[in-house]
């Protein structure tokens, strides 16, 4: 019989409102989203230099992974399980209008390494060190079954000892990152309508 | 746990040499290189070296198996995908899956202003490949910067260990476009000569566009190698720079070679990234020692095809493939003298070899790097 797992802890950053395991954790309403990820940072009491460097989709999935990850456990065999609908379409937008005019024409190694949705877990791996198993996909919309099915498979293959599973959406202000972590620890059951209410409230 | 054997089969691509995997294989066999010199403007502000797909070859192509109007990936892809769907005949139902990997996609048709065309999005892509062929059950879209292609691999083989998929169609794309070349531009990564990878002489990458597709499958006939463990490991260093001690890479063979329950020594032959880049040439040689793969015949396909992103990691499994087929070790094109710090086997001729298993890796931005460990089924 397979092993059950459990989602120890979940986050949802949106409208500019931060929810940790159900309860609100910090808000600040009418902010644009770099103001809002700045007051959230120091909300947190995070000391982090590279976080201002990041694109706001790095951001997003910086500020819900730390209060996921900085448990006090040990998450070293901590996967990173994320996907969205726009990959890095945010920042292709920027880096495009740096090109695409020849009298304008400024390319940044800054802004162009961010034009890759996978960017924001090898930022996570970095704060956490975790030389752990990470992969990108790109869906419609939150795809559970997805999630519950690919989280059990690294689970259960012992790929890795816990996921964080992540759906980090970013577009033109738009954003949504709800994230979740996955092990053998916890209450509440890793299965498909679970997951779905959590990312619904 | 006793898990399924997965295998891979039917196999295709579309480069600069050739449509078929058999003209490639030729070409490489040759010695022949798909990477030229170009002066556009509307590409680059400067000459540019980079292995570009002909326009017209590409259409004239198209035309003999559709009318209808795509995006050039999307061509690209379809014509990698057809043969492959054509000859597995398998049923497209929820149990066949498709997946789709790329890192920037239909980046070309991003314009100034705020609508966005529908095929930008990845999915847009995905539905717009997928329709051609009639796939019923949603694409799983693979964005994870220049180790996608060969994730795709490891990807659908997990997913059919998982018991969600019996059948997994995968593709891999990427174009050479304004955007990519004004951006590895900035990063001063752009070699000013044809790619050398693991030269002393290397100063950088070239480009390059390709689409490649393959069947991931439970069925071991047709078989072409057993997809026999993997690993997908980050570095935790650098988002633009590969680990100095080649930590994720390292890692990733290591899970790779533990599930396929052999030791480093087992390993014939390995199909590494090589990009030409000063750090990631070294980043892998000092990988390759590490592990105790520093004598094993080891060849970066980049100097035939450029850095087909994306693409790469599912085009070099193909040649990978007819490599083992055939026992034939192709030279790593441009290797003249070397050019790392740690000795490795570098293939400086063709030659005759037999190989029972093989090493696919990458590694790309972000700290990300796969490898897969390939089984010989005969």
């Amino acid at each position: 019989m397979a092993d059950k797992f459990y989602i120890s802890g979940y986050c949802t950053i949106s409208n500019n409102r931060i929810v940790l395991n159900g309860e609100e954790y910090f808000s600040a309403p009418d902010a644009a989203f770099t103001d809002f990820a700045k007051q959230a940072y120091k909300h947190a009491e995070t000391d982090y230099a590279k976080f201002f460097k990041m694109d706001n989709l790095s951001k997003l999935s910086f500020l819900a992974s730390d209060l996921l990850l900085n448990n006090g456990a040990d998450n070293s065999n901590t996967a990173l399980l994320f996907a969205n609908a726009s990959s890095s379409l945010d920042t292709d937008v920027k880096y495009n209008e740096s090109i695409i005019d020849a009298e304008n024409y400024f390319p940044s190694p800054a802004v162009f390494v961010y034009t890759l949705p996978n960017i924001c877990m090898g930022e996570i791996s970095i704060r956490h060190k975790l030389f752990t198993e990470n992969s990108f996909f790109v869906f419609e919309g939150f795809n559970s079954d997805f999630f519950v099915n690919y989280a059990t498979s690294l689970l259960e293959t012992a790929k890795a000892d816990k996921v964080l599973c992540g759906w980090v959406e970013y577009f033109k202000d738009d954003y949504k990152a709800f994230m979740y972590l996955v092990s053998k620890e916890g209450t509440t059951e890793h299965k498909e309508n679970n997951i779905q209410t959590l990312y619904l409230s | 746990m006793n898990r399924r054997n997965v295998y891979i089969a039917h196999t295709s691509c579309i480069t600069p040499l050739g449509f078929t995997v058999e003209s490639n294989v030729q070409a490489i066999e040759n010695g022949t290189t798909g990477i030229s010199h170009w002066e556009d403007d509307a590409l680059l502000p400067e000459p540019f070296f980079a292995a570009r797909i002909n326009d017209d070859t590409l259409d004239g192509a198209f035309a003999q198996i559709s009318t209808a109007t795509y995006s050039r990936l999307e061509k690209m892809m379809i014509l990698a995908l057809q043969p492959v769907v054509t000859t597995a005949g398998v049923a497209l139902d929820q149990k066949t899956g498709l997946i789709l990997s790329t890192t920037k996609g239909n980046i070309t048709a991003l314009k100034g202003g705020d609508s966005l065309a529908g095929g930008v999005y990845l999915q847009g892509l995905a539905k717009n490949v997928a329709g051609f062929f009639g796939f019923t059950a949603q694409p799983v879209v693979i964005s994870n910067a220049c180790v996608s292609g060969i994730m795709a691999v490891s990807v659908a083989k997990r997913l059919i260990q998982a018991g969600v998929y019996d059948n997994v169609f995968v593709v891999s794309g990427d174009e050479v476009s304004k955007f990519v070349l004004s951006g590895f531009n900035s990063f001063k990564a752009m070699s000013p000569q044809p790619c050398k990878p693991y030269s002393a002489n290397r100063e950088g990458v070239s480009l390059g566009e390709a689409a490649a597709a393959a069947l991931i499958t439970i069925n071991s006939e047709n078989a072409k190698a057993i997809v026999a463990g993997d690993g997908s490991i980050n570095d935790a260093n650098h988002i633009s720079g590969p680990s100095r001690t080649g930590e994720g890479l390292v890692r990733s063979i290591e899970s790779a070679l533990k599930e396929a329950g052999v030791e480093a020594n087992a390993i014939d032959y390995v199909s590494a990234h090589g990009t030409a880049t000063p750090f990631n040439d070294e980043m892998e040689a000092i990988a390759l020692n590490r592990l105790g793969l520093n004598n094993v015949p080891v060849n970066s396909f980049k100097g035939y095809y450029g850095h087909t992103l994306g693409a790469s990691g599912l085009l070099e499994t193909v040649i990978g493939l007819e490599t083992m087929a055939q026992g034939r070790l192709f030279a790593s094109l441009g290797y003249d003298e070397p050019g790392v710090s740690q000795p490795i086997n570098v293939i400086a001729e063709n030659k005759d070899s037999e190989i029972n298993y093989w090493l696919k890796t990458a590694s790309g931005f972000g700290g990300c790097n796969t490898a897969v460990v390939f089984k010989n089924v005969n």
